[in-house]
């Protein structure tokens, strides 16, 4: 392998799943992870993807949706990655792995992460067609090609998995069964009366259930027909699942004479060390402290401690958690710590109502003082919560049943146990970071990542940093700052700031590694605009999280039709441009109306012309005016030297100049800009957020102007400016207000909470004291350079303008916005009826 | 109008964007629905928003509200929960909703018959 560097270690990996492919990520993140070669041998044919999600593609997603990195990635890593090619034996002594294909590589340290294997029950007729496991894409290519014209599918096992597999059985449009040893349903996590719940609701999603039944036949002529049980009974079967628990993929191990357990998987300490110290196994392999964990997490968790182990570091692994959810449609079921019975359990709490079809249960210590573990069904809005106490020894309160049931009270986090940890990435107690902030006189989550390395691992506890951050400053008397929503414990800033810094483009990321629940009409279009601040990335690409404003790119109106207002630079236009405008609006019935803004609006268009209309527009030069976002809207401009015989500068170019680079960037909130051609300002500039008003000498920068709702003056930024450093200066002021302001502030706003006012704007922008400046221009440069007109764009993409559709089962026009006539044009029907003026002419 | 329940056939499921909604005309009502892709559910309602009745609810934004599934207005952001119906903003208004059921990636609605 001539990409082996001879100056570094061998490390190889046998096993590219989950856990494999993240020591990989962690190692190569790691100082000293560079002294290895990492080597990859994966049996499977492709790179590792994410199984958790398995299911999802049977419901359309694709192997690239799941695939946790490209090729590529591997390769610009440095990471060696053989594909198809297991590793078929070890020589321990010589250090050596052989490969399938005859491959021999030298290892200085050997990882298992092999993973496991279904297991598969001792039964005759298991190997007959139609009999299949579900655990890899082949394995899900297979079922779907199978199940094509069959009828009737029978899953093995009633676990978490096996009922995921029956879900999407019957999403396959087959009569689907569900075969449970065990007198209960996810015998694991759940005790009858929970499995009794579940069952029920099963049931109502047509999933046949059998409890108790023990198989002993799958019979047919070559291919499974019917499954026989020990107890006589039957069933007919075209395809049978297999989901009866899994077995470590410890074969390899065993054969190279390393210690495995009794029920399988490697043997391994805290450290991850098999009984050879050169290997380690981690992920569905490893047997630790008696456990195999079948969960990703806990694997995670050992791939952060081999890979800290490999490079020097000191973490061990002291065991996993066992929380999860079931994932499947509609139904609830979560579970955490020891949810069924055991010694530690002395006492449990339930509640049941059965007709909401809610089951809960949490079990808690002898003394009452801690949770144990519990269980919840068919209402899990308690999970995060519980989990929470759970992890963190929240000592109860004297009726711990109020934890399931009624209102749930706010517990104040300063109430956790002192040794409560808080990070588990770094092992960062409760204590230590309350010490940290008191010490320190710290007064923010970024002072307690510096001082205490808490929330600097996988960055999950930022939240409950902030919330230990917040109930001191309470407790002190002092304000707290507001926090996004009850989704997103962090500030605007914080948030841009871990977007920036974790590289983050989507919400869903955002949500998963820092949020909680499912986001609201708050933080989806806040985030949205924080994404496109810092990327720039086209608007379209994260559609659901955006007001329906940016997702069809007009401003919603009476009816729910939409307006249209194209940009007019300067407010200078051709008669033939004048032209274009009138013959859209008569081609498409739409309300004309000048803005005082410049420009054009259209009123009045249905969802299904907006593309056809920007067509035409753009057929004749016209650029969206983004009257609809939160970004550069109109630059106002008075006519300027060019004729007005006071002018000093030329305010229309000028004007131009500055809509032109600005257009199209989203903003906390619209800028609007003016340009006045001289001290008698007809533009209004020092109305505007920024506005320039021409001297003999150059420009004046006015900032943080406005009009509207609580008018304000703009004040004097810098005089006399040549037009490269006025440039300069606007970009700078409007990229310190995208970094700084909150969502939906306007520079005004933004200008009146700034300490210092505009001194330090001045200081800041003109005397770079934050020493920013430099960045400050790049990053505008960055988002100039990356600007296009977004409706340009949309109309050339079909499938994009396949969304702009009133209804998606039928060809109809959405007929319930209804119009008068005034003046010549059509208007809409107000929202109050009565209004309705009779004697007024109804337009369609 | 018959109390009698049926499903009836409303769009196929990639019609229906992810944590997002659209509109199907079902019967001459306009009903909107909507994914949740972390719970992998369906929702349905009236299109119609109660608050000034403007028919544009499946164009606003999914979410939740302490694990409540809900969908907020385009217009003036009033919310209802997608289990209940119920404004969630306190005022004393509801939406229509209706089950949902997916079937060989077919979306349904149970709508009463006729
Ligand atoms: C079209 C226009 C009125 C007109 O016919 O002249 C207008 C129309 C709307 N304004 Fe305005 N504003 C218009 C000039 C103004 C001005 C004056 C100006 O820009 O010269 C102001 C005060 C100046 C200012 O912004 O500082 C103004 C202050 C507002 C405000 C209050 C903003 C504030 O921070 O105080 C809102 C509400 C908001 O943005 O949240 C608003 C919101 C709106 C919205 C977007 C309301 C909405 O969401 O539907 C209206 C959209 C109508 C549509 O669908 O096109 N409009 N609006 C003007 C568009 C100018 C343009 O060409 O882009
Ligand atoms: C359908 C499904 C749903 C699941 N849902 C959840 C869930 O909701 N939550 C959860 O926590 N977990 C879930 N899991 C479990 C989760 O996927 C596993 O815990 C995780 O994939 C384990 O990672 P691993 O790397 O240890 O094993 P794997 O991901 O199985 O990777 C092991 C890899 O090693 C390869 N290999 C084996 N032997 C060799 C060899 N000799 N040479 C080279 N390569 C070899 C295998 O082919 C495989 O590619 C689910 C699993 C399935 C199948
Ligand atoms: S002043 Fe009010 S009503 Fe008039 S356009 Fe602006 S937002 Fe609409
Ligand atoms: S019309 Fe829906 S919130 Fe006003």
């Amino acid at each position: 392998m001539s990409e082996l560097k001879s100056d570094r270690k061998n490390l190889v990996i046998i096993g590219n799943g989950m856990v494999g492919y993240k020591l990989c990520e962690k190692l190569i993140e790691k100082e000293g992870g560079d002294k290895y070669n990492i080597i990859v041998f994966g049996e499977e044919p492709r790179p590792a993807y994410d199984r958790v999600q398995l299911t999802s593609y049977l419901s359309g997603k694709t192997v690239e949706d799941l695939t946790l990195a490209p090729l590529t990635w591997y390769e610009e890593k440095g990471i060696v990655l053989k594909l198809g090619e297991p590793i078929a034996e070890i020589n321990r002594e010589k250090q050596t792995v052989i490969s399938s294909s005859g491959n021999r590589v030298h290892y200085d340290k050997l990882v298992f992460a092999t993973g496991s294997s279904p297991f598969v029950p001792p039964i005759n007729g298991v190997d007959r067609d139609g009999v299949f496991l579900y655990r890899t894409i082949e394995d899900l290519d297979a079922i779907r090609q199978y199940s094509e014209n069959k009828k009737k599918a029978v899953v093995i096992g009633g676990g978490l998995l096996g009922l995921e597999a029956a879900k999407a059985l019957i999403d396959l449009g087959l009569e689907t069964h569900v075969i449970e040893m065990a007198p209960r349903l996810m015998p694991r996590q759940l005790d009858v009366a929970g499995s009794q719940m579940l069952k029920d609701k099963l049931q109502n999603l047509d999933l046949n259930i059998h409890l108790d039944k023990r198989l002993s036949v799958c019979d047919g002529n070559g291919k499974v027909e019917q499954i026989r049980f020990e107890d006589g009974s039957s069933l007919e079967a075209d395809i049978v699942v297999i989901s009866a628990g899994i077995k470590p993929r410890d074969e390899l191990a065993k054969l190279s004479g390393l210690k495995t357990a009794p029920q399988g998987g490697i043997l391994v300490d805290d450290l991850l060390q098999s009984s050879d110290p050169n290997i380690y196994a981690i992920g569905e392999v490893a047997s630790h402290r008696d456990m195999v964990y079948g969960l990703v997490a806990p694997g995670y968790a050992m791939a952060e401690v081999v890979a800290s182990c490999l490079t020097g570091g000191k973490k061990t692994f002291e065991g996993g958690d066992l929380s999860t959810k079931l994932k499947l449609v509609g139904i609830d079921v979560a579970s955490f710590g020891e949810s069924v019975e055991t010694v530690r359990v002395s006492r449990m709490i339930t509640f049941e109502d059965s007709v909401k079809g809610v089951y809960k249960r949490i079990n808690v210590s002898g003394d009452g003082r801690y949770l144990l573990g519990g269980v919840l069904v068919g209402d899990s809005g308690d999970y995060n919560r519980l989990l929470h106490a759970y992890k963190n020894e929240v000592i109860l309160p004297p009726d711990p049943g109020e934890l399931i049931v009624g209102k749930s009270q706010k517990e104040n986090i300063l109430d956790l146990h002192d040794s409560a940890v808080i990070c588990a990435c770094e092992n960062v107690t409760k204590f230590d970071i309350v010490n940290a902030i008191e010490t320190n006189n710290l007064s923010d989550v970024a002072g307690i990542k510096s001082c205490t390395k808490a929330g600097t691992g996988c960055g999950g506890c930022g939240g409950l940093l902030l919330e230990i951050m917040d109930a001191i400053k309470e407790k002190k008397g002092e304000s707290v700052k507001r926090v996004l929503c009850e989704h997103f414990a962090y500030t605007r800033q914080e948030l841009i700031h871990i977007i920036k810094v974790h590289e983050i483009r989507a919400f869903d990321e955002l949500k998963a590694k820092y949020g909680m629940g499912e986001g609201c009409e708050v933080c989806k279009p806040a985030i949205a605009s924080m994404l496109s601040g810092v990327w720039n990335d086209k608007v379209m690409d994260q559609q659901m999280i955006q007001d329906t404003n940016d997702r069809f790119l007009a401003n919603i109106q009476m009816g729910g039709t939409y307006s249209v207002v194209p940009r007019v630079l300067g407010g200078e236009i051709t008669p033939e441009g004048l032209i274009v405008l009138g013959e859209v609006a008569k081609k498409y019935g739409l309300y004309c109306k000048f803005t005082g803004g410049q420009r054009m609006d259209f009123f009045g268009a249905r969802l299904e012309q907006l593309p056809h209309i920007w067509e035409d527009l753009g057929k004749a030069g016209f650029e969206s005016g983004h009257a609809y976002a939160r970004g550069m809207r109109t630059v106002k401009s008075c006519a300027g030297s060019t004729w007005c015989h006071f002018g000093v500068q030329d305010s229309v170019s000028m004007c131009i100049d500055i809509e032109k680079r600005y257009k199209g960037i989203r903003f906390p909130h619209k800028v609007k800009s003016a340009v006045s051609g001289c001290v008698r300002e007809c533009a209004e500039a020092q109305s505007k957020d920024f506005g320039i008003i021409a001297t003999e000498k150059g420009w004046n920068l006015f900032v943080c102007g406005n009009g509207g709702i609580k008018p304000r003056h703009a004040d004097l930024l810098a005089t006399d400016l040549d037009t490269e450093t006025l440039f300069k200066y606007m970009d700078r002021f409007l990229m310190y207000y995208i970094k700084t302001a909150a969502h939906l502030t306007r520079t005004s706003t933004w200008f009146e909470k700034l300490e210092g006012g505009i001194d330090h704007l001045k200081d800041v922008i003109i005397h770079d004291s934050l020493g920013i400046c430099d960045q400050l221009e790049k990053d505008m440069q960055y988002i100039v350079d990356n600007n296009h007109c977004e409706w340009a764009e949309l109309v050339k993409d079909s499938e994009e303008r396949s969304r702009f559709v009133p209804f998606v089962n039928s060809p109809e026009t959405d007929s319930t916005a209804e119009f008068l006539e005034e003046r010549g044009q059509k208007v809409p029907v107000a929202w109050d009826q009565e209004e309705i003026k009779k004697d007024k002419v109804l337009v369609s | 109008m018959s109390l009698n329940k049926v499903w009836v056939e409303a769009a196929k499921t990639e019609d229906i964007p992810e944590d997002g909604g659209a509109c199907v005309l079902l019967n001459g009502k306009q009903i909107a629905i909507f994914h949740l892709k972390s719970k992998d559910q369906w929702y349905a309602c009236d299109n119609l928003c109660k608050h000034k009745m403007q028919s544009v609810l499946s164009r606003g934004i999914l979410g939740d509200h302490h694990g409540e599934p809900k969908i907020a207005c385009p217009l003036h952001k009033k919310s209802y929960s997608l289990l209940t119906g119920k404004n969630l903003n306190g005022e004393d208004y509801a939406v229509e909703i209706y089950p949902v059921k997916m079937e060989g990636g077919l979306l349904y609605v149970e709508l009463a018959e006729g």
